[in-house]
Parts: structure tokens; C-alpha cells; sequence
């Protein structure tokens, strides 16, 4: 499988600590320009707000979680910081992939589960982080990692809750990764 | 001075661009770092790969000092800075559903759409769970709102509650970030997998 092995070191990640260290200045010059952090749930939320309303005008007001969230954003959810950062994390991180060789489409999964279970998993763990983000006010990035940052409590609470959460489960889902 | 936004230095459409601009960079690292792999990103919760918490809590490290050094230049107001609230008990339980998200599903919503820009299908199918999921909790609101607004503290910072310094809370944070790449290091040894 020698033609593995090239692929394989084609494939050259980012040395963690200096990636970290990139990825803290970007999320600085986040918090300098627009007094905020960075974000993705956020993104989703204002994706999901639209759409209800584009289909059924009227479900927006018997919804107030998303109603609430419409009117505090100057009536159009679209117009909003975390869309057009989110539209720029697609940009880079194809990009990144592109420079490096890594665009691809294929399921990636463990040699020991189907592409079918795989996929069957990523639905299931999407909802529960989808739906965790919102009670959580904020995903790993515009609560945890953000929150740390600034030093907020709930920041870190919710930190260690994903994280211990996901370490407390790993050994019933082992089979998926290893 | 900073921020530029709140301060009004820049207009809001100057801060839209610069968002895409930043959002750029963000995707670019985090796909660079090798978060646009569930099997990279699922490995710390097993040993075999520790990127996820080296370039988190880096990350997380960087950008405080940055701020801290910041405020103390007279660079960056700190008050006009978010702080996330603390509503405790869908602090917690939010964090606990999103970490079974995410050792079922292997992404989180900002690496999964790194995943999916480069083609993985997993994260594709990933994202269209995090759209059903945000859904299903705007449906069922009603249901979670008195939890969703349950134990509100206010926006205390961890230095705060703890009654010291911003400074020296920095400092033990430091050193924990320290002990666990220690830690980190260790482990990728034991549990060695094959690249993949």
C-alpha cells in the first residue's frame, strides 16, 4: 500500500499549538472588531428562522423562540455577524482543503462500521447538538470556546459539559472510531 | 480603540465584511488543523489523537491573554466586550445533550462545516441534523423555556466567583492548559493508532 502511504503524507495537518495559536488571534480580532466572538450555531439558527418564515409566514409568530430572535435582528435574521462569518468558514476551510489536497467526496468512517451506520449517526448526533446548542445558548464555538475566552462562567460550564458528556459516552460508541 | 464595532469606528456593513473576512480564517485553521475529519476530532475522547484540545484550549489561552494585554494597553474597552451569560442549568444541561451530539455524530457545528466544504458526506448529513435539531427546539420551546431561563446569574466571569484577578485566573489557566498537553502528549504515545 505504498500509494497509500503517499496519500496519506500529502495529507500534512497544521502543528496543534501553532493552529491553536492562529485560531486564538483569530478569535482577538473577532472580539476587537465586532466586540463579540466567534460563533456557528448562531448561523444555523438564523438559516432555520428564515426558512420557517419563507414557508409559512405565520408559523414565525407561534414560534417565539424564533419570533423573538427575528425582531432582534432588524427584521431580517440573514443580516446578521454569525451568517457572513459562517459563509467565510465554508470559503476557508475549502480552501485549506483545496491548497493542501484534500476535497474529496466520501463518508469517512471506521474500517469496522458501514458508510450506512456512519451517516445513520452523524443525523442523530447533528439533532442532539443542533438541539443542544440552542437550550446551551452557544455551540463549542460561540459559547465555549468564545465564553472561555472572555472568561464567563457559563462559558466554561458549558465546556465542560460537551466535553465530559462526549469522554463520559465514548466507551459505549467506541466501536465508531476505533 | 477597541471594540470596533460597538464604538462605532466602523459601520455596521464595514463589520458584515469583515466578518466574512474572519469567518475565512477561522475555516481556513480549523480545516488546516485537521477538523474537518470526525475520526481527527473524535480520537481525544479515545487517546489515539489530541489535536481537539490542543488547538482548543491554545486557542482559548491565546485569545484571553490577547484581551487581558489588550485592556491593559488602553487598546480594547473590556465592558464593551460580550460576555456570554450564565443561565446555569441549560448551561449544563445544553452542554451535556451537545456532548452526545458529539461523540455520536463526530463534528460540531463549526467543524462540520469544514467537513462538508471539502467534500466529507458525513458532515453534509451531520448539518442537515443540526438544522432539524435547532427546529425541533424551536417547535417544542414551550416545553424547555421555564429550564432555558432556569438558575440566571447574571454574566459573571469564572475570576469573579472565584475572588481573584482576571490576571491570576489567567495564570492557573495556563498551567492546567499546560498539565493537560502534558497529559495529551502521553496519551497519543499509549494509544497509538495507524494514520488514517
Amino acid at each position: 500500500m505504498s500509494n497509500n502511504q503517499n496519500t496519506v503524507r500529502s495529507r500534512k495537518y497544521l502543528n496543534p499549538y501553532l493552529g491553536g495559536v492562529l485560531l486564538g488571534l483569530v478569535l482577538l480580532a473577532a472580539n476587537f472588531i465586532s466586540g463579540r466572538g466567534l460563533g456557528a450555531s448562531g448561523a444555523i439558527k438564523s438559516v432555520v428562522a428564515t426558512t420557517i418564515e419563507v414557508v409559512d409566514k405565520d408559523a414565525v409568530s407561534t414560534m417565539p423562540f424564533m419570533s423573538e430572535y427575528a425582531e432582534s435582528h432588524s427584521g431580517s435574521p440573514m443580516k446578521s455577524w454569525l451568517v457572513f462569518q459562517m459563509m467565510g468558514v465554508i470559503v476557508g476551510g475549502f480552501l485549506s482543503g483545496a491548497l493542501a489536497g484534500r476535497l474529496k467526496l466520501k463518508v469517512e468512517h471506521s474500517p469496522k462500521i458501514t458508510s450506512k451506520r456512519r451517516l445513520i449517526f452523524a443525523l442523530a448526533g447533528g439533532i442532539l447538538f443542533g438541539f443542544g446548542s440552542q437550550l446551551g445558548r452557544g455551540c463549542t464555538s460561540g459559547s465555549a470556546l468564545s465564553g472561555m475566552a472572555v472568561l464567563s462562567l457559563g462559558g466554561f460550564v458549558t465546556m465542560m459539559g460537551i466535553f465530559g458528556t462526549a469522554f463520559a459516552l465514548a466507551y459505549f460508541f467506541r466501536k465508531n472510531w476505533i | 480603540m477597541g471594540p470596533l464595532a460597538p464604538y462605532e469606528i466602523i459601520s455596521e456593513n464595514t463589520n458584515f465584511l469583515l466578518a466574512f473576512f474572519i469567518g475565512i480564517a477561522f475555516g481556513w485553521v480549523l480545516e488546516s488543523s485537521g477538523f474537518s475529519s470526525s475520526r481527527k476530532l473524535a480520537g481525544v475522547f479515545y487517546g489515539y489523537d489530541t489535536v481537539v484540545l490542543k488547538v482548543f484550549f491554545t486557542a482559548a489561552v491565546t485569545a484571553m491573554l490577547g484581551l487581558l494585554f489588550m485592556s491593559l494597553f488602553g487598546w480594547v474597552d473590556l465592558d464593551l466586550i460580550y460576555v456570554n451569560p450564565t443561565y446555569l442549568t441549560s448551561a449544563i444541561v445544553g452542554g451535556v445533550v451537545m456532548g452526545a451530539g458529539f461523540i455520536m455524530g463526530g463534528f460540531c457545528p463549526g467543524t462540520s462545516f469544514c467537513g462538508a466544504a471539502i467534500g466529507k458526506i458525513d458532515a453534509m448529513v451531520f448539518i442537515g441534523g443540526l438544522f432539524i435539531g435547532v427546529y425541533g427546539f424551536a417547535f417544542t420551546y414551550g416545553w424547555w423555556e421555564k429550564m432555558y431561563f432556569a438558575k440566571y446569574l447574571g454574566e459573571p466571569k469564572v475570576s469573579e466567583k472565584l475572588g481573584m484577578s482576571d490576571g491570576l485566573f489567567g495564570l492557573f489557566l495556563i498551567v492546567i492548559a499546560l498539565g493537560m498537553f502534558y497529559v495529551a502528549e502521553w496519551a497519543e504515545k499509549k494509544f497509538p493508532r495507524e494514520e488514517y
